[in-house]
């Protein structure tokens, strides 16, 4: 039995366990959930954890309840999370949008599988990049990080926690059934050490306060339900009050502020890893549990005689689009390995076309990329 | 029974909102709605304590003219968003304004196992056996025979009995009533409310505009008439002959027992642990 309710220190943990941990520090109270393997765990941790520290743990009758629940105990001002892995986030699209519609702070987590349909299960992939950014209907900012290792799975769910707070939206984490299910040293620092971020709370009286008024950070002041503000919300495209109004004006009010206040906020977003990308001829673009398997080819690429580098996307989205142009007018291309068959190439490819070639590799999931081939890939790359 | 003023319902509008509603004429909603904000005004709960949480749907419209904390979600899912905001406000009284398609169709996993759990939410379905919104489809509660857009021919599945399924479920307090009878409606709303458990009401409503053209009543005076002559209270089943229960809808408080509520079990488990750390802070204060 854990006697401490936080725990810090080192320890030999699991990824998913990982994760739960870094939702509890960062102040998660609500976990609602479905089994799925293999994010299972976050959920069983959360079971065990939650009732020792005053928050709640239901698992629900399918995935929809699951979303939806984080989403209502968000608006009472509690933190909230769920994680499953692509069957369950298909299921979840709907009320992702409505968690992005009415600006829900909650976290959810993807442990990625092989895909489509049931795919592999017990299985790794990193099959669901695009469907994080536009798997639920019409257009809104999205938010996606991507752990490498146990550690970081831990160090990003805090950050996945403050970024939903900050800029009010469901955030992603999209990681992988190895990291998931992978032990490794994990610190956990004590508390008060960590950066714990809390949504904006009004400071205006009821009656003055309107929910979706915005000030030049484009991100409205929250007031739980039930502090006596009695507003309404909804997913329908609404005005400031938050008030159903079925116009274009009302539209392009409503819904343009959903993505440019991702965008314009990406400098403070995005997070990456680069190694010897400076003076690099190639550069790998690549993104959790891939920018690890990847590191053997570098190394070997590098013994060629060949200057390359790695970037490695800890965001994913809002992607980061002017790294990459920057990169494009240097370089001699791109190497962009995936264990899915080239999702975040396209963007790579969008960014930089107009430069140079970019060169994806591709793998179904369940196994990782042969070395040799990612090898040939950047002698390619740097030789034609 | 306080006396309840004439325009009692007018202090929990929302003012400020355009108003007409988005309601046909001769629909049921507006009167439920009435009924639903006496009871309230009855019981003198405060505005800030009643959450109104809606799906999509003629009904679920609701919430937004009204002044209480109102959430708006989406098809079907209005129990499993309204199971969060309990669990994080436990104090507040959580009202689910649902559909036939709503809670029964779309919704209706979350339906059964919030009554399963015996969640204490209040959950109204306003049953006008049709969907609305959309035009005139046939949701699960449309009696077989009668016509939707989508059963031109007359609809040929069967119809489920929502009071039933609940009860079966699990929920502590299920009852029927009908937009006909407005005082009964409120009483039973009462009653729900304050009910420390999952409560399920079906309102029957009309929907004369869609459900009543295509199947040739076009008076919503005549449908609420159905409503009277086709629903007998449940008090009544014991003293009446057989012939005269048959084929007629019971209305009233069909279940109503005390059984453990979800919230509260959560919370007995959350204490444990709180007991269990007082220990472990007096045993390490007692070893220094």
């Amino acid at each position: 039995m854990l006697k401490k309710s936080k725990l810090h220190g080192e320890f030999f943990m699991q990824g998913d366990i990982a994760c739960a941990e870094g939702a509890i520090a960062a102040g998660c109270r609500f976990f609602g959930g479905y089994p799925i393997t293999p994010a299972s765990e976050i959920a069983e941790r959360m079971s065990y954890r939650l009732p020792m520290l005053d928050g709640v743990f239901v698992q629900f009758e399918d995935e929809i309840a699951s979303i939806t629940s984080i989403l209502g105990a968000s608006w009472a001002g509690m933190k909230s999370m769920t994680a499953t892995s692509g069957p369950g986030w298909s299921l979840m699209n709907e009320n992702i949008g409505l968690g992005m519609m009415m600006e829900t702070p909650c976290v959810l987590i993807n442990v990625q599988r092989g895909s489509p349909s049931t795919g592999l299960p017990t299985s790794w992939g990193q099959s669901d990049m695009m469907q994080a950014k536009w798997g639920s209907h019409g257009d809104y900012g999205s938010i996606s990080l991507c752990p490498k290792s146990p550690q970081e799975f831990f160090d990003l769910t805090i950050v996945a926690f403050n970024y939903s707070e900050k800029y009010r939206l469901p955030v992603f984490i999209l990681t992988d059934a190895i990291v998931g299910h992978m032990t490794e040293k994990v610190i956990i620092p004590p508390v008060d050490e960590l950066e714990i971020i809390e949504r904006k709370y009004t400071t205006k009286k009821p009656g003055e306060y309107l929910p979706y008024k915005v000030e030049k950070d484009m991100v409205p002041d929250f007031a739980k339900a039930g502090d006596g503000y009695r507003y309404h919300t909804t997913g329908l495209t609404h005005d400031e009050r938050g008030y159903p109004v079925m116009t274009e004006e009302c539209q392009w009010k409503c819904v343009p502020r959903l993505v440019e206040k991702i965008t314009k906020n990406a400098d403070n977003i995005i997070l990456l890893e680069e190694r010897d990308v400076e003076d690099a001829d190639v550069v790998v673009v690549a993104y959790g549990i891939t920018a690890r398997t990847v590191v053997p080819a570098i190394e070997a690429a590098k013994k060629k005689g060949i200057k390359v580098g790695l970037l490695r996307l800890i965001t994913v989205w809002p992607f980061p689009e002017k790294r990459i142009k920057e990169l494009a007018q240097k370089v001699k291309g791109f190497v962009v390995p995936e264990l899915n068959l080239g999702q975040i190439v396209l963007e790579v490819e969008r960014c930089s076309a107009k430069y140079v070639t970019t060169k994806s590799i591709t793998h179904p999931g369940g196994g990782i990329h042969k070395i040799e081939n990612i090898v040939k890939a950047i002698e390619k790359v740097a030789y034609e | 029974m306080k006396n309840i003023p004439q325009k009692v319902i007018h202090q929990y509008l929302r003012h400020q909102k355009k108003f007409p509603h988005v309601w046909c004429a001769g629909c049921g909603n507006g009167i439920i709605l009435g009924d639903l904000l006496r009871a309230i005004y009855n019981l003198g709960i405060k505005k800030d304590n009643i959450a109104m949480v809606s799906g999509i749907g003629c009904s679920s419209r609701m919430p937004v003219y009204v002044d209480f904390n109102t959430l708006h979600t989406t098809h079907g899912r209005a129990i499993a968003f309204a199971t969060g905001l309990k669990f994080a406000k436990p104090e507040m009284h959580v009202i689910v304004i649902t559909g036939d398609g709503d809670a029964a169709a779309i919704g209706g996993n979350h339906l059964i196992h919030a009554a399963r759990r015996n969640i204490d939410l209040t959950i109204i379905i306003i049953n006008n056996s049709i969907y609305g919104m959309t035009g005139g489809q046939y949701s699960p509660t449309t009696p077989t025979g009668k016509k939707a857009t989508t059963a031109p021919y007359g609809s040929i599945e069967p119809t489920f009995d929502l009071c039933e399924l609940s009860r079966c479920a699990g929920a502590s307090f299920v009852a029927r009533s009908t937009a006909y009878h407005t005082i009964e409606t409120r009483k039973i709303f009462e009653k729900a409310i304050l009910k420390k458990g999952c409560s399920v009401i079906e309102v029957i409503s009309q929907c004369p505009v869609v459900y009543g053209r295509l199947n040739n009543i076009t008076s919503p005076v005549k449908m609420l008439e159905w409503q009277r002559d086709n629903t007998i209270p449940v008090s009544a089943i014991s003293k009446l002959p057989a012939e005269k229960i048959k084929g007629k809808i019971v209305r009233g408080i069909i279940h109503d027992v005390d059984k453990p509520e979800f919230t509260e079990e959560y919370d007995k488990l959350v204490k444990q642990f709180e007991k269990q750390s007082d220990n472990y802070k007096n045993n390490t204060k007692n070893n220094s």
